[in-house]
């Protein structure tokens, strides 16, 4: 482990910018994204979690894909990706970094989406340590650690020093260049840190979060609950849950005609939307009770059942902190369950 | 607690069959809309119900039956729109108004760098927040809705019946223009710049289309794959522009000035602004009548050059 004074976080930054391009969590007009560093911008410390997820480094949520010229009869197949050079990205909190797990287990899986792979490729994750979670927070509840993020490297900010602690090959070879400010030390010193961390987050509110119901009852059952009739009433069929949602993978591919040329890109899609799964003969899903029930049965249902258990959920706590509604993920999952 | 009893007496009268309101969330301070059909006692309002529900009604009144839908001051605005525009069948709404006296905004409070709330206690105009770390007051004031913070009225419109009107306050603290003036002071590059900068936050999550009263097309032009114009995401920079072009503009003469749109976005895009310019303009061009000015035609209506002259440095 090694550390370094927290007064000199921004040299730490400017060095990780002039080896490659650095995204760290900002404010932009009132709201927390992941922006470029660049000098004059401040590491948003105090926020929890961005707006948008992280997700978006590896799944943006438009990309192009190919584009195509026509000339007379003639059609040109023109290459349009956005580049995948090397970045890194500082400030991913444990829920974000353990949602890359659930988009591999999608996108890495054959046949490899190559889009992704390269960018997962290109990217080096800094976990940043929660040292206040917040009431939204839940994600003990999947077995993450807020006091020990996984990612290339983990970070804690402690009262006066950032701990720096690197954790894979793509991890170690960023700190070799980085020996120079960042001073080796015992890894003892953020114990007490951690404890803290624990202490609060065995005492969230949503943390408690019990999913046997849905492991151990058969799909169907759960599909025909009445529950679903009363629980999606409040719905306003916005794809806001969705879009800020860092497991959520569902995409269209779409072309967007420039005239002359006609350009392929793939987008975020979300099954909120009235036009998700239209098919030829028709929409499988007509109201919204239906689009409703398919979000939170392919989270807690579907999904572990087709990747050995694993639930499409972190807790990071963005839809029970966006929904306009109030409703989320926690809500639905107990009521469900008449838990 | 008042309202209980009313709706009990009510339904028991025939008045309705079911009831749309809010009940309360999985935090201490969260609520959601629902319907509901029995259990009345688990209806609550509170400081915490900012939610407008009138928009829910266009699915509820095509059943049968009678819903006995709570409104406060601005939502009953909503339904009157509705209603007006045929949206809803009135005659199976039994309007209740209910009191107000603002509505809290949580992310206000977070703002103020409070973390692991656990529940908001109200005593008057103070909010005692109880956090996983402490308690914490904070004026009430402090953190009230943007469009608590100019409110369009605490009079009720349209309902059948209003509960206790002396409890409604009215919460205005800004002139409701400021914001749009301050906008106009600009340079129009530096206005240009203001809206670039705003609207490229936007993540296209419809939120603030879906949850607006105005906003009641059966199929709306960005859903409909027929129209050539219906995305999921923004294609290009400029796409999130030209959709709160477009649907500020088609709200235009129409918006009731809930303040939802600006209250659900998640990027905390000022979006009530365009439809404040708006009715700011026609306040000025047509006059501030309850009549929807641009679907009204009087013989003495500004001729476009009038228009142009009197909205001449407001372009």
């Amino acid at each position: 482990m090694r550390k370094l004074s927290s007064d000199r976080m921004s040299e730490l930054f400017e060095r990780l910018d002039s080896l490659c391009p650095l995204y760290l969590p900002g404010e932009k007009d009132g709201a927390v994204s992941f922006v470029r560093y660049e000098q004059g911008v401040d590491y948003a410390v105090g926020a929890l979690n961005t707006v948008r997820s992280a997700k978006d480094f590896f799944f943006p949520q438009v990309e192009n894909i190919a584009a195509f010229r026509m000339t007379g009869k003639k059609i040109e197949i023109l290459e349009n990706q956005n580049g995948n050079e090397p970045f890194v990205v500082f400030g991913v909190r444990a829920c974000d970094a353990a949602s890359f797990s659930l988009l591999d287990q999608v996108f890495l899986s054959e046949p490899v989406d190559p889009y992704y792979r390269d960018r997962r490729e290109a990217g080096t994750v800094i976990t940043v340590a929660c040292g206040e979670p917040d009431t939204s927070c839940f994600c003990t509840a999947f077995g993450i650690d807020p006091a020990e993020p996984k990612g290339d490297i983990s970070v804690w900010l402690t009262d006066g020093f950032l701990y720096w602690q690197p954790r894979t090959d793509k991890g170690e070879n960023l700190t070799e260049n980085l020996t120079d400010i960042l001073e080796e030390c015992d890894g003892g010193e953020i114990k007490s840190y951690q404890d803290t961390i624990k202490t609060i987050a065995n005492q969230l509110p949503l943390a408690n979060l019990n999913l046997s119901y849905w492991e151990n009852t058969d799909e169907k059952e759960i599909f025909a609950s009445p529950v679903w009739d009363e629980i999606y009433k409040g719905c306003l069929g916005c794809g806001l849950c969705t879009f800020v949602c860092p497991t959520c993978q569902c995409y269209d591919v779409r072309d967007f005609d420039c005239g002359e040329t006609v350009r392929k890109f793939r987008c975020w899609d979300s099954c909120m939307y009235s036009d998700f799964t239209r098919m030829a003969h028709g929409n499988p899903r007509k109201t919204q009770k239906e689009r409703f029930r398919q979000r939170f049965m392919h989270k807690l249902k579907y999904f572990p059942e087709n990747n050995g258990g694993l639930v499409s959920c972190v807790g990071c706590g963005r839809c029970v902190r966006s929904c306009p509604q109030g409703l989320n993920i926690v809500k639905t999952a107990r009521r469900v369950s008449d838990d | 607690m008042q309202i209980t009893k009313t709706i009990k007496k009510l339904v028991s009268e025939g008045k309705a069959d079911r009831v749309f309101g809010w009940k309360k969330g999985e935090l201490g301070f969260d609520t959601e809309p629902a319907l509901f059909t029995e259990d009345f006692d688990s209806v609550v309002y509170n400081s915490l119900c900012g939610a407008n529900l009138c928009k829910y009604m266009i699915n509820e009144t095509k059943k049968d039956g009678t819903v006995l839908l709570l409104l406060k001051p601005c939502d009953s605005r909503g339904l009157q729109l509705l209603t007006k525009e045929h949206r809803v069948r009135r005659e199976k709404i039994y309007a209740l108004g209910v009191p107000c006296r603002g509505k809290i905004d949580v992310d206000k409070i977070s703002d103020k760098g409070i973390k692991g709330m656990i529940d908001i206690q109200e005593n008057g105009d103070t909010l005692t927040v109880v956090t996983l770390y402490g308690e914490q007051t904070v004026p009430r004031q402090d953190v009230l809705y943007e469009k608590c913070l100019s409110c369009v009225g605490k009079e009720h419109v349209g309902c059948d019946e209003v509960l206790s009107p002396e409890l409604s306050e009215d919460t205005t603290v800004n002139d409701r223009f400021a914001g749009v003036t301050a906008l106009e002071e600009k340079n129009p590059e530096a206005r240009f710049a203001f809206w670039r900068s705003q609207l490229s936050k936007c993540i296209r999550c419809n939120a603030c289309r879906n949850v607006c009263p105005a906003c009641s097309c059966v199929k709306c032009i960005f859903d409909n794959p027929s129209s050539g114009m219906d995305s999921k995401a923004n294609a290009d920079d400029f796409e999130e522009n030209l959709y709160h072009i477009i649907r500020s503009f088609h709200v235009c003469g129409r918006c009731t000035d809930c303040g939802e749109c600006s209250r659900v976005c998640p990027e905390k895009i000022p979006l009530h602004l365009l439809n404040r310019k708006y009715i700011k303009d026609i306040h000025k061009l047509y006059g501030d009548g309850d009549e929807a000015a641009l679907l009204t035609f009087t013989k003495d209506d500004a001729e476009p050059s009038v228009v142009y002259e009197r909205g001449e440095g407001h372009a």
